[in-house]
């Protein structure tokens, strides 16, 4: 219901940081967007945060700057902040707050969706289910991506997300389905010559036409950075729903975004958490990660890739913390496998997809799928363990089996987890799988039946496939 | 009834003046769309409301309505199978009403109050009967649903009802035309009057090995499972959903994942109870308030959970409460708090958090219910932890360690291993080992205390000697030494390892687990003997029973096993040193 008169106010009162108080605002709404014209005439948005009958707090995307008490002008819309969806998007690039940034007209509106979102009802949801073959063995065969997933790449500065995410939107594919798909990019905070690798990454695949951008550089607003993830998943969730497109959600960095969250719950003065950031920080990202998934009766879908930074490579840091808490499993990069030219630098021992075993097994990947990650998984564990006392005793002090751990778990990172930029079908990634396993004895392989061993063990198998 | 006006909205909480009259945690109606919330604070004339739905859009001047009712489940036949929302509101139910995605300002009793159920009575006319007392029975799917006098009624039975009644029906009228309905209502905040607590001397058996036999929990017990991200929480969790010997399980998924929700409800109907045959689902109520769903419905998710189980465990019935994860209630707590502005106790949460934690764990335990059939019931909680950071020294680890019975302690080391479950079993710990004990001997074997024992100290020797080996490698070791390696690495992988998604071995008799870890033992007793005579460790090892004890949980029963520590003792005596 809009109001009849938009209602426009001179009582700004106080200004902090990116927050603007205004004196005795009347029927204001919680959460709606609010216009702040300038003396100069410059127009900026602005979101509701707390309404009281004395005074309601706005937060400005563009930031405060030049704002002052006297002149600058508050329009209250009545409305939450919303943004123009439409399937013409796609291949269109937008600024944090899905306004076109490339010079072209605005799109027609299909719908005019609330950023916010609402909740998916739990009963609603159907089970994540199919297989995502990303061409990447550390992630197909050991922390395996399904659709409608959201799994994070943990970073850490100076590793090589953004590769790995352009190389998993490169070759991602369902393996019995291929064409409905689109890529919405969430850029937060990050340089322009990381966007500008991502588009050149798209356009030289050709995929430009199916991707969203919205773009929120270092250089802009960081305010905006609360916006343009639900921009992003607002037009995703239009994609999916509306146009029963399977729709892969980037989000780069999701620090920057919990960096700005901070900013502003400094600026309101509440208490603050861990480090700094708001208490309510789990609530705010779930809001965002929750909106991956599929829905029953619908034929869409909505994955994310989330990308962090772990700054100074800490794991317990609350943003990679927290996310780890919600998503449904993480990839972790290790700046140690980095040094060594492992490429993608995954460490798979604290990585996880928590969704793995719907998407695994016969009639999705294999049947030997399960069997052979639990224990590629387990013998490369202990191979690393091994190196710690490798460190103290010397090689020498080992048995002949724990020099064939140590062996495997070196050519594991070498062959298994290092591809450079190789595309791999699930069975070649098996394959490898099997090949390493092969140089540890039979005996060793606990966590696989006898007749799997027979069935797929290189040099027991009767024929090869 | 009572009426104000929003004066501030922040977040979850709002303000509303002109409330002059309202009590502590009225439910009220906030706004044009009438969102349910709840008075948490009263200053003046103003009443501080927690509101269990998105509170955008709210205007100050909008109207609020104060109910003069306290936040109420409803109890009757009909809650099991049911998934409700942290306010009792049927899922699916809202699905019709508002389709994919949940909007606001929608009321639905939990309850089908059309639905007709078979009463059969077991009270005559002229019966004086009070609090607790029951008075006839509807089939629940494979229970008996006890419709019972609410606990602030008593009277002479005048008339009784018989067949297909709704759950507004009266199922008996008590002198004075009060009439006792099949279902009653009862605030959540309250918990609901039993007779007197009784000791926890049965166990809550689980049919995973690490729990039942190395850290066993009490029917009536409380147990808290604390772990960093990906070490197993919610597995653990759904495994107790899934396993656990209890008559009614109620789950809430407390501010966690919609996915996970849904795998659970996919499942569930499909598994069935290892005791009855029936579907899990049967027995289970479930409430599901995921992260992304307003956070104050969390806070009130716990208590519509217990009160539930209060009911059932009222009933005369087992029950067991599995909170997923309590961390993100207190949060929820913390967030409010932070809104209220109200002094922050350590990490932001408020003071009384310890205070309210205590509260909801004391909940449990195993009880004479009211009622003159001197029926017992019980409520087990079990309540997963998620430490920031995995990080046990933070506030909500700490206060629910000083409460809770037993403790699960998931590790990430062993969860990065792929050793699930990633229990430590050096950090966990179970304070109803001793009340349990009598009934493990006498159930079990004899022996049992005995070999728990046993095999906590191999492990704790075990940890003792890994720091050597660390330092000095393996081969400084002297056999006898190495020998315990050997029988613990045994011990870890073909006992405490147990695969949740494996068919066979998801679930494990407790009568298999003595055996199991009876045979590990007597290798190890073998092996002792062994070496005594000088045969060297190495030719132990090659006994091809070692084979078959890894074998043992995937694919023999309890007898076969029984056969195969017959087998082990054989061929050990019979080793010859070789040359």
């Amino acid at each position: 219901m809009k109001p009849l008169v938009t209602r426009e106010y001179r009582t700004v009162s106080y200004v902090s940081g990116p927050l603007i108080f205004i004196e005795r605002p009347m029927r204001i709404s919680y959460g709606e967007v609010v216009s702040i014209i300038l003396p100069d005439g410059e127009e900026r948005t602005g979101q509701v945060l707390d309404i009281s009958r004395e005074v309601a707090v706005v937060q400005v995307y563009e930031g405060t700057s030049r704002v002052d008490d006297r002149d600058t002008r508050v329009r209250f819309t009545g409305d939450p902040p919303r943004i123009d969806v439409s399937i013409e998007m796609l291949g269109r690039i937008f600024d944090g707050l899905g306004r076109p940034r490339d010079g072209k007209p605005p799109v027609l509106p299909e719908e005019q969706p609330d950023i916010g979102g609402m909740p998916i009802n739990p009963y609603a949801r159907d089970k994540p289910a199919d297989f995502v073959q990303t061409g990447v063995s550390a992630i197909d065969g050991l922390n395996t991506l399904v659709r409608g997933q959201k799994l994070p790449i943990f970073s850490g500065a100076g590793l090589p997300a953004n590769r790995l995410a352009a190389q998993i939107t490169r070759q991602s594919r369902v393996l019995d389905e291929e064409g409905n798909f689109a890529v919405v990019f969430a850029a937060m905070g990050i340089t322009w010559q990381e966007a500008s690798f991502f588009m050149q990454e798209f356009e030289s695949t050709g995929a430009l036409e199916r991707v969203i951008f919205f773009l929120n550089l270092a250089d802009d607003p960081t305010i905006e950075r609360i916006a343009t993830p639900r921009c992003a998943l607002t037009a995703a969730e239009h994609l999916a729903y509306t146009h029963d497109l399977h729709v892969l959600v980037i989000m780069t960095d999701m620090t920057n975004y919990c960096e700005a969250l901070r900013e502003i719950s400094t600026a309101r003065e509440e208490v603050p958490g861990r480090r700094g950031y708001p208490g309510y920080m789990y609530t705010d990202l779930s809001s965002l990660y929750e909106r991956a998934g599929r829905i029953t009766g619908r034929r869409g879908s909505i994955t994310q890739v989330p990308i962090l930074t772990m700054p100074d490579d800490d794991i317990t840091h609350p943003v990679p913390d927290l996310t780890g808490y919600i998503t449904e499993g993480q990839i972790v990069l290790s700046r140690d496998l980095f040094r060594r030219g492992i490429d993608p630098p995954i460490d798979v021992l604290p990585s996880l997809s928590r969704l793995m075993s719907l998407g695994i097994g016969p009639g999705k990947t294999r049947e030997d799928h399960r069997n052979v990650s639990d224990q590629v998984y387990a013998s490369y564990a202990y191979g690393r363990d091994l190196r710690r006392l490798v460190a103290i005793v010397g090689e020498e002090a080992l048995t002949d089996l724990d020099r064939a751990y140590l062996t495997f778990a070196e050519q594991f990172e070498n062959q298994f987890v290092s591809q450079r930029g190789e595309n791999r079908s699930i069975e070649q990634t098996l394959g490898i799988g099997w090949d390493l396993l092969a140089g540890l004895p039979v005996d060793e392989l606990k966590r696989i039946g006898p007749e799997m061993i027979q069935r797929y063990h290189p040099a027991l198998r009767e024929e090869t496939p | 009834m009572l009426e104000g006006e929003v004066i501030r909205v922040s977040g979850p909480v709002v303000h509303a003046g002109g409330m002059r009259g309202s009590r502590m945690y009225d439910v009220v109606r906030v706004g044009d769309g009438a969102l349910t919330g709840e008075v948490i604070r009263l200053d003046q004339e103003v009443a501080v409301i927690q509101v269990y739905e998105d509170t955008t859009g709210l205007k100050t001047g909008e109207v609020v309505e104060n109910t003069g009712e306290p936040l109420r489940v409803e109890l009757g036949p009909g809650l099991l199978a049911s998934i409700f929302d942290g306010v009792q509101r049927p899922l699916p139910l809202l699905v019709k009403k508002s389709g994919d995605f949940i909007s606001r300002g929608i009321t639905i009793s939990a309850l089908d109050h059309t639905r007709r159920w078979e009463f059969e009575p077991s009270v005559q006319v002229g019966a004086v009967v009070g609090p607790g007392d029951v008075l006839g029975t509807v089939r629940e799917f494979n229970l008996d649903h006890r419709v019972m006098v609410p606990p602030d009624l008593h009277g002479t039975v005048e008339e009784v009802a018989e067949g297909a009644l709704t759950v507004d029906d009266a199922a008996v009228r008590l002198d004075g035309d009060r009439p006792v309905r099949m279902s009653q209502a009862w605030p959540v905040r309250k918990g609901r009057p039993y007779g007197r607590k009784l000791d926890p001397t049965i166990p809550l058996l689980t049919g995973q090995r690490i729990f039942d036999t190395l850290f066993p929990i009490a029917k009536g017990g409380t147990a808290m499972i604390p772990g960093g991200f990906g070490t197993g929480k919610t597995v653990s969790e759904q495994t107790l959903a899934r396993w656990a010997d209890a008559h009614v399980v109620v789950y809430i998924g407390c501010g966690e994942r919609g996915n996970e929700m849904t795998d659970v409800l996919t499942e569930f109907p499909e598994l069935l109870d290892p005791r009855t045959g029936r579907p899990l689902l049967e027995r289970t109520i479930m409430i599901a308030n995921t992260s992304n769903m307003p956070v104050a419905a969390r806070e009130a998710s716990i208590y519509t959970g217990i009160t539930m189980a209060e009911y059932y465990r009222d009933q005369g019935y087992d029950v067991a409460l599995l909170a997923d994860s309590t961390s993100r209630w207190g949060e929820a707590l913390r967030e409010v708090s932070g809104r209220l502005e109200e002094m922050p106790g350590e990490e932001g949460y408020p003071a009384y958090l310890a205070a309210r934690l205590a509260a909801f764990y004391e909940r449990a335990g195993r009880t004479a219910c009211l009622g003159a059939d001197k029926r017992t019931g019980s409520i087990t909680v079990v309540g997963a932890v998620s430490p920031p950071g995995g990080d046990f020294s933070e506030p909500i680890t700490q206060n629910t360690l000083r409460i809770v019975g037993t403790f699960w302690a998931l590790d990430t080391n062993l969860a990065y291993r792929r050793h699930f479950p990633s229990v430590s079993w050096i950090k966990s710990y179970s304070l109803y080992l001793e009340s349990l004990r009598d009934w493990f001997t006498t159930s079990v074997s004899s022996d049992w205390g005995r070999m728990r024992d046993r095999t906590m100290f191999l492990l704790q020797k075990e940890a003792e000697l890994q720091e050597i080996v660390q330092l000095v490698g393996p081969d400084a070791l002297p056999e006898s030494e190495k020998a315990i390696l050997e029988i613990t690495r045994m011990v870890r992988e073909d006992f405490l390892q147990q695969s949740a998604y494996s068919a066979s071995d998801a679930y494990c008799p407790i009568v298999k687990q003595f055996m199991m870890l009876k045979a590990i033992l007597s290798f190890y007793d073998a092996a002792v003997a062994a070496m005594g005579r000088g045969i060297p460790l190495r030719q132990v090892l090659a006994l091809p029973q070692k084979n078959e004890i890894a074998r043992m949980k995937e694919q023999l029963d309890a007898d076969a096993i029984g056969d195969l520590i017959g087998a082990i003792e054989a061929a050990a005596s019979t080793l010859e040193a070789e040359r």
